[in-house]
């Protein structure tokens, strides 16, 4: 729990502070969560290559992490979730979205099958209010625990490498959203094989006193394998790169949007594939089972982008040029070796191959310049590497 | 395997037992369990004391649908009248008591402008309550709705408030969601005329007559009719057990199995879809359809269980405002008794301590923060007086409503109910000097034990306020205020759906037309 006096401080610092504020040469800081995080340390550039090249750290201890336990946890994050969580074997972790019962999404997250029947939902968003809501008429114990455990992704080709290094001993074995407990310093270290940058990589999860041991012990074996800390702007660029979305910028979370329309169905999210009708009930099943008769409202694309210029929150025309939707994430990716973007547009804009325009505006020392992007519709994420499933992963 | 076109209706209330019947007749196999050894839920005339019987909740009949008493043929199956059209008297201690029935001053002494207020008054509101009426058959409009079928009562209610004239619709725009205090200072000098009307906007609900709504509540109580007399009440020959004698008897001629002593424990759920009900008992029993006629907390939270409800929809089941504040007061009198300033004709009569709408406004003050009255006001009746049938040769059957008493009381009624019914008694010795002594036996039932012996979660005789925030289209709770519940195969037939409570059979019978019609 957070120290009784957390209330004095508007923003508190996270377990690695010590360790990331040492490192932090341009001492460049955002709040996340009411924590300080680093946006970038050095070099946004060199932190984006550690992902793709080599080992990035990143130290996502904000994350809102809540803890379920109870004889009626299944049947609880089964009502809660579109997916079906019955299926999600103990230590295996997945990706979920919940939704109102307007079938509208509030956050996504993962949930961490620690144990039978006790599970950890991380997301982006509190949702302390939402379960407990949730709760009534279920016999469950929900805790939020953020504070009390600190996290680091290890994310990148030789992450697999620094972590054997580093003395996980058969954590090459471990495959994709599995997760796994080794013991460290006298307490449990958990291991999981995820993350948002859609590479090779890992997520630690410790308690807070053995923090900054873990942080030292990691790089000292990662030092030769091009260990690197990066920043929320490095990881940024990976998570676009891997398609992924993000909670108050590629969507707006259900429960913050005041007006009816401006919120998203995990359809439209393009995560219909979270979305199990089998079950017989969760929160939003009869407006997502009526969307899906009757048709969404909007899609999420992913756009190639003419040219080199990032479409950052473009309005995107059809062929005629009617507004048909807006770039919600954009960069200039170096893995695709172009621009890409990811937007919502109406339907039935944007199947697959679909050519549309991205109205891109950008100054140059003092003058803006428009410029019509031609953009493509494109299948799956921009960056897959076969690393990122491979198991065991490549030996580097 | 269920059987096809198979029905079980929850609950042998009025409702229940209406909606069973209805559906049968719509050729529907239907079966109605009930916990109690008898068929009537809360609407039952029983013994409490060797030799007196009296209806135990409700005692007098003013709301019963006429649409439902003529199709069921109720006076066919043995429904009559052992009083047609009470007066109401209101006790005014040491003065000649003020007697008045709907628009018109039968004795006391009121003034002229009163006298002729109080007609121009009721005549008013007499017109608003058989608007209020009229929507009582109709199937309340979905909110947001895809045809315009589903948006008809809604453009009916506003073409019933449209007819009303001008000035009326402007009247009652302004008085349809001001408190009954207001509108009763604006018009009337007499404290005992205005204390009585303030009574009949509060009774049976959590409000004082300065509360908002409350004229609300004072329409919905006019808006029934006992053999044609709008705003009249009754007394059904043998208690209110009559009423739902005749419809367990209508509803066996049109073939409805009535099982008693079968309390229900679960709704099952298979593949999200109601398909039955297990007993208490452990016995599971199959239909196609399961109509609940209990109160919707209930129905939903404890028999279905939230789990098969969505997280937002079960929160607003959860939050319905659906605590009683009414107790019941039955006494066993080993002769009649003597209230003061009453003549003995007087005697039978609906009898009110309310003496003025301060004294109803301050016996609700405790309420707020959970207490009960010390200064109670009463409805009082003296069934026995009319219907020989209910007491012993020479003596009498006292039935009371009696508020306010929390549901909640602070501390619990298990301690609190004998402090409270001294003070009931204390309240209505000052009037009938010498009732006590000739008191043989008296039941006192606080919400508490309403909850308890009926099933009725909070004890509230309308599942739940009638408030225009639980009104049409919010009763119970949007999403189910069609009867339907968001469960296939399940719905809700009781008090806790549009209109409301009272004995009435209406929202069975609506429920059955949604349900025969599309279920």
């Amino acid at each position: 729990m957070l120290a009784r006096d957390h209330f004095h401080r508007a923003v508190c610092e996270t377990p690695f502070h010590p360790r990331t504020a040492a490192l932090n040469q341009l001492n460049l800081w955002h709040r996340w969560r009411d924590h300080t995080v680093a946006d970038a340390y050095f070099d946004v550039g060199m932190e984006y290559n550690a992902i793709r090249n080599s080992c990035a750290v990143f130290d996502l201890s904000p994350m809102t992490k809540h803890l379920v336990t109870g004889p009626d946890a299944l049947a609880f994050m089964n009502r809660l979730v579109t997916r079906d969580v019955a299926k999600l074997k103990p230590l295996r972790v997945g990706y979920a979205v919940w939704c109102d019962e307007g079938g509208q999404v509030i956050d996504d997250g993962t949930i961490f099958h620690l144990r039978d029947g006790v599970y950890r939902l991380c997301s982006q968003e509190r949702q302390l209010d939402w379960l407990h809501s949730s709760a009534l008429g279920f016999e469950v114990r929900i805790v939020e625990e953020t504070n009390d455990i600190a996290g680091l992704a290890v994310q990148g080709p030789t992450s697999c490498a620094v972590l054997r290094s580093f003395g996980l001993a058969g954590i090459e074995t471990l495959t994709p959203f599995g997760l796994r407990s080794y013991p460290f310093a006298g307490g449990t270290l958990e291991v999981s094989r995820t993350g948002y940058t859609g590479d090779l990589g890992y997520e630690l999860w410790i308690a807070p006193e053995h923090a900054l041991r873990l942080w030292d012990e990691l790089f000292l074996a990662g030092a030769n394998h091009g260990i690197r800390a990066i920043g929320t702007l490095a990881l940024e660029m990976s998570r676009i790169e891997a398609g992924f979305i993000q909670a108050g910028v590629d969507f707006l979370p259900a429960d913050r949007a005041v007006r009816v329309d401006r919120t998203r169905s995990p359809f439209e999210l393009d995560l219909g594939r979270l979305v199990d009708f089998s079950k017989p009930n969760f929160t939003g099943r009869r407006a997502l089972l009526e969307e899906h008769r009757r048709g969404s409202r909007y899609r999420l694309v992913r756009l190639d982008v003419a040219g080199n210029k990032p479409a950052r929150d473009a309005y995107v025309y059809d062929q005629r040029r009617t507004n048909i939707g807006v770039v919600t994430s954009s960069m200039w990716s170096p893995a695709a070796k172009a621009s890409i973007a990811l937007a919502s547009v109406m339907m039935p804009w944007g199947a697959p191959g679909e050519e549309l325009t991205a109205e891109i505006y950008y100054q140059k020392e003092l003058k803006w310049n428009r410029f019509m992007a031609r953009c493509r519709v494109v299948e799956g994420p921009f960056f897959d590497p076969p690393r990122r499933r491979a198991t065991p992963p490549a030996d580097r | 395997m269920t059987e096809p076109r198979s029905v079980i209706v929850i609950g042998a209330g009025h409702n229940g037992l209406a909606c069973a019947t209805y559906l049968a007749r719509a050729g529907r196999k239907v079966l109605v369990l009930e916990a109690a050894a008898q068929p009537g839920g809360a609407a039952i005339t029983r013994e409490f004391a060797p030799g007196f019987r009296v209806s135990a909740v409700a005692h007098l009949l003013h709301l019963l649908d006429p649409v439902v008493e003529r199709e069921l043929g109720l006076a066919q199956h043995g429904l009559a009248y052992a009083r047609d059209a009470l007066a109401t008297v209101s006790l005014a201690g040491e003065r000649a008591p003020l007697v008045l029935s709907g628009g018109s001053i039968l004795s006391g002494e009121v003034s002229a402008a009163d006298r002729s207020a109080l007609r121009a008054h009721a005549a008013r509101m007499q017109k608003f309550a058989r608007l209020i009426a009229r929507q009582h058959g109709r199937v309340p409009p979905r909110l947001r709705f895809d045809s315009w079928r589903d948006a008809l009562p809604a453009l009916a209610l506003a073409l019933d408030i449209r007819r009303l004239g001008r000035k009326d619709m402007r009247e009652f725009l302004r008085l349809a969601t001001m408190n009954i205090y207001d509108v009763l200072e604006e018009q009337f000098e007499h404290p005992g005329l205005k204390g009585a009307l303030a009574l009949d906007a509060v009774l049976g609900a959590r409000l004082g007559p300065r509360s908002g709504n409350s004229v609300y509540t004072s329409l919905y109580r006019q808006s029934g009719a006992v053999n044609g007399r709008c705003g009249a009440l009754a007394l059904p020959r043998g208690g209110m057990g009559a009423v739902t004698d005749a419809l367990a008897a209508a509803a066996r001629a049109a073939g409805v199995g009535i099982r008693c002593g079968a309390s229900v424990e679960s709704i099952l759920v298979r593949d999200g879809r109601a398909c039955g009900v297990r007993l208490e008992r452990g016995e599971e029993l199959g239909a196609e359809l399961v109509v609940s006629n209990a109160d919707p907390q209930r129905s939903l939270l404890r028999l279905l269980g939230a789990r098969h409800l969505e997280a937002e929809f079960a929160r607003r089941v959860h939050n319905l405002r659906a605590a009683g504040n009414a107790a019941k007061l039955h006494l066993a009198l080993g002769g009649r008794p003597q209230f003061r300033g009453l003549s003995a004709a007087q005697l039978g009569e609906r009898l009110l301590i309310a003496p003025d709408v301060d004294y109803v406004e301050r016996a609700f003050n405790p309420a707020k923060y959970g207490e009960f009255s010390t200064q109670p006001v009463l409805e009082i009746t003296l069934p026995s007086l009319h219907d020989r049938g209910l007491a012993p040769a020479g003596r009498e059957v006292l039935s009371a409503v009696v508020q306010y008493a929390p549901y909640d009381l602070k501390g619990g009624w298990a301690v609190g109910k004998e402090r409270f019914l001294a003070a009931v008694m204390a309240t209505l010795e000052e009037h009938a000097p010498g009732i006590g002594a000739l008191v043989q036996h008296a039941e006192l039932l606080t919400p508490m034990d309403i909850e308890q012996q009926f099933g009725i979660t909070g004890g509230h005789w309308h599942h739940g306020e009638l408030a225009l925030d639980q009104f049409m289209v919010l009763r119970p709770v949007p999403g189910a205020a069609q009867y339907a519940t968001p469960v296939a195969g399940l719905y809700l037939c009781g008090a806790g759906c549009h209109p409301g409570g009272g004995v009435m059979g209406t929202a069975g019978r609506n429920a059955a037309r949604v349900i025969a019609g599309g279920g």
